[in-house]
């Protein structure tokens, strides 16, 4: 009994050493320092940098910030059509790309994960479009929807129809876009569901068909009820996502025809470098991040709320 | 029969075992065909879901004038690589391919290292304002790069490190999330290990790099993986980036040929397909493991 009497001080001290060493002031600068100096150039400071050029008319082609112009930016852009046309395109995207981008995954993976068979055919006809650049994407469906040689239009004359002039037609270009990122962009939120389909038990489904429930009753009201919250996760994820949108439509459409699909990112990019009105394009900026801001809020409102009903 | 045994619940669900179940067989048999009509449909799509990509294929293998028939048609009439050989001659892409190789290697290293170290110090040091640095690194996750492009290219401007390979990586190495996935790991493993090591002596930097990173090889693929990819796909900021054409990534230089002049159908599906195929091969390759890597992100 002794050797343990003698011990306990003996582990005490070394604890407070142990201690001593995890508090020591060089290892915790060591360790984070890199990464903090990463995150304050590249992250938070342009961020700051942003928020003080959107109260100057900084030019692209001027060295320093330009003459203050206090609110004068935001005034102009709230009364600014452009703006608001582009920035009603990106919501328009993201309430038309979001309903499929989130519905129909959910369909591919709850059947695919009950397949069981040859899932890697099923991972690459629909996961394999996702890691493809999106200049890549935009050459394939360019071709694709070429009025006169395209495959699309091809097939629709082959029916009988005539196609919509998928990228030339004011009204349709926006849809036409909606289209390409449905296919890109699926195999995404289909893998996020498989991932969440593999998390539920399996004696969970032998317990509901010893119950005699069905497969459509097992899925209506077992699968999606326990997918909740992977399907609020990809909801979500996918909203932040369309916000974001430019890549394809700059690429395939650059906003047109006449800035009939131009998105929020691309009036910025157009304000900051081909008009060189950083300053104005700064506060464009800063309007569209508070969106995303927002929407990210209630997401984390959201989780909370279903982790505490759960 | 109020309550039933587990037994006769299972002899129930057998169908055909008993007279009382010829409805349930019935049933049976309809679900069977339902859920049978149900997969051939998602089959059905998964091949509609390949045709972009069989088309691209088809189309590059064929000569320019090949690709205007109309209407569109699957033949070939004479199979042709000069529209891959004319890609080569037309554009920088061999460049573009070292271009987007250095730099989404040089990125993903620089992530995993500040990254994994950030998430160590969080997980497993004490000190002063933690709480807030965690909570500071966290809200980065909901700063979008995408909106901060034009003080970003100031910011290199006034550097005058524009068209630089340090313009193309830096920026795109602070990534909050990652420092998450760390602290999340380092969280779940434990921590005897580096105790018996700091017994030992060993100092903060031994108790990282030889204790806990070898146990973080998980953490570190995952991390790899969707940094690869995602750097290597990112298209608005080296297109800004990069304002020569042998400094593009591939696709920001793939941007470039996206309008061409005069008929390059199949010059430019040549190209798309030569613009795929690293990330191609990389995923069939491992196609489980970047599956399940960007699965466990959730980023996008």
């Amino acid at each position: 009994m002794t050797a343990t009497a003698i011990s306990v001080p003996k582990t005490a001290a070394r604890e407070a050493k142990r201690e001593r060493r995890r508090r020591g002031g060089w290892g915790n600068a060591g360790l984070l320092g890199p990464f903090l100096v990463f995150y304050l150039l590249f992250l938070v400071g342009p961020l700051i940098y942003d928020i003080v050029m959107s109260f100057f008319n900084t030019s692209l082609v001027l060295p320093g910030l330009g003459s203050f112009a206090g609110l004068a930016n935001y005034r102009e852009l709230f009364s600014d059509s452009r703006f608001w046309q582009a920035m009603w395109h990106t919501i328009l995207f993201t309430l038309v790309s979001t309903p499929p981008l989130v519905i129909i995954p959910l369909f591919f993976a709850i059947v695919v994960n009950r397949i069981r068979h040859a899932q890697w055919f099923f991972r690459l006809a629909f996961f394999l479009p996702y890691i493809l650049p999106s200049a890549v994407i935009a050459l394939i469906w360019t071709w694709l929807y070429e009025p006169g040689y395209g495959l699309i239009s091809g097939f629709f004359s082959l029916l009988g129809f005539g196609a919509p002039g998928w990228l030339s037609s004011p009204n349709v270009a926006l849809y036409s876009i909606v289209i390409v990122t449905v296919w890109w962009t699926i195999g995404f939120n289909f893998v996020l569901y498989l991932a969440g389909l593999q998390d539920i038990p399996r004696d969970l489904y032998e317990a509901s068909a010893l119950d005699g429930a069905g497969r459509w009753k097992q899925t209506w009201r077992l699968t999606i009820p326990m997918l909740g919250r992977t399907i609020t996760l990809v909801t979500v994820l996918q909203i932040i996502a369309s916000l974001k949108i430019f890549d394809q439509v700059y690429l395939i459409t650059a906003g047109g025809p006449n800035y009939a699909s131009r998105t929020a990112i691309e009036f910025i990019y157009d304000t900051g470098f081909t008009s060189e009105r950083v300053g104005y394009a700064a506060a464009a900026s800063l309007v569209l991040f508070v969106v995303i801001l927002l929407v990210s809020f209630a997401w984390l409102a959201l989780v909370r709320k279903q982790e505490r009903g759960v | 029969m109020a309550i039933s045994t587990p037994w006769q619940r299972s002899a129930q669900a057998k169908p055909g075992s008993a007279a009382q179940s010829a409805p349930r067989a019935a049933k049976d048999w309809r679900a069977n065909l339902f859920g049978r009509a149900v997969t051939g449909v998602v089959i059905a799509l998964a091949l509609v879901w390949l045709i972009p990509i069989a088309w691209t294929l088809d189309t590059s293998f064929k000569s320019e004038n090949a690709t205007i028939i109309i209407p569109a048609t699957w033949a070939i009439p004479k199979l042709t690589f000069s529209a891959y050989g004319a890609v080569f001659s037309a554009t920088d892409l061999g460049r573009w391919y070292i271009n987007s190789a250095f730099v989404a290697i040089l990125v993903t290293l620089l992530t995993v290292v500040t990254a994994s170290m950030a998430g160590y110090a969080l997980s497993r040091r004490r000190f002063r304002g933690k709480a807030f640095f965690y909570a500071a690194i966290l809200a980065g996750i909901m700063i979008p790069p995408q909106a901060l492009i034009v003080p970003l290219f100031r910011e290199f401007q006034t550097a005058h490190l524009i068209n630089t390979y340090w313009a193309l990586a830096l920026p795109q190495v602070p990534a909050p999330i990652a420092v998450f996935i760390f602290k999340k790991f380092f969280d779940g493993i434990p921590i005897s290990l580096e105790q018996a090591a700091e017994v030992d002596g060993a100092g903060w930097w031994t108790a990282y790099r030889r204790i806990a990173l070898p146990l973080a090889r998980p953490a570190i693929a995952a991390v790899s993986i969707f940094t690869f990819v995602w750097t290597w796909n990112n298209f608005l900021w080296p297109f800004l980036a990069a304002t020569s054409q042998t400094m593009m990534t591939i696709p920001a230089g793939i941007g470039t040929v996206v309008s061409g002049v005069g008929i390059v159908n199949a010059l430019q599906m040549a190209s798309a397909v030569l613009g795929a195929l690293p990330l191609v091969f990389v995923f069939l390759l491992a196609q489980r493991q970047i599956v399940e890597g960007v699965a466990g992100t959730g980023l996008k």
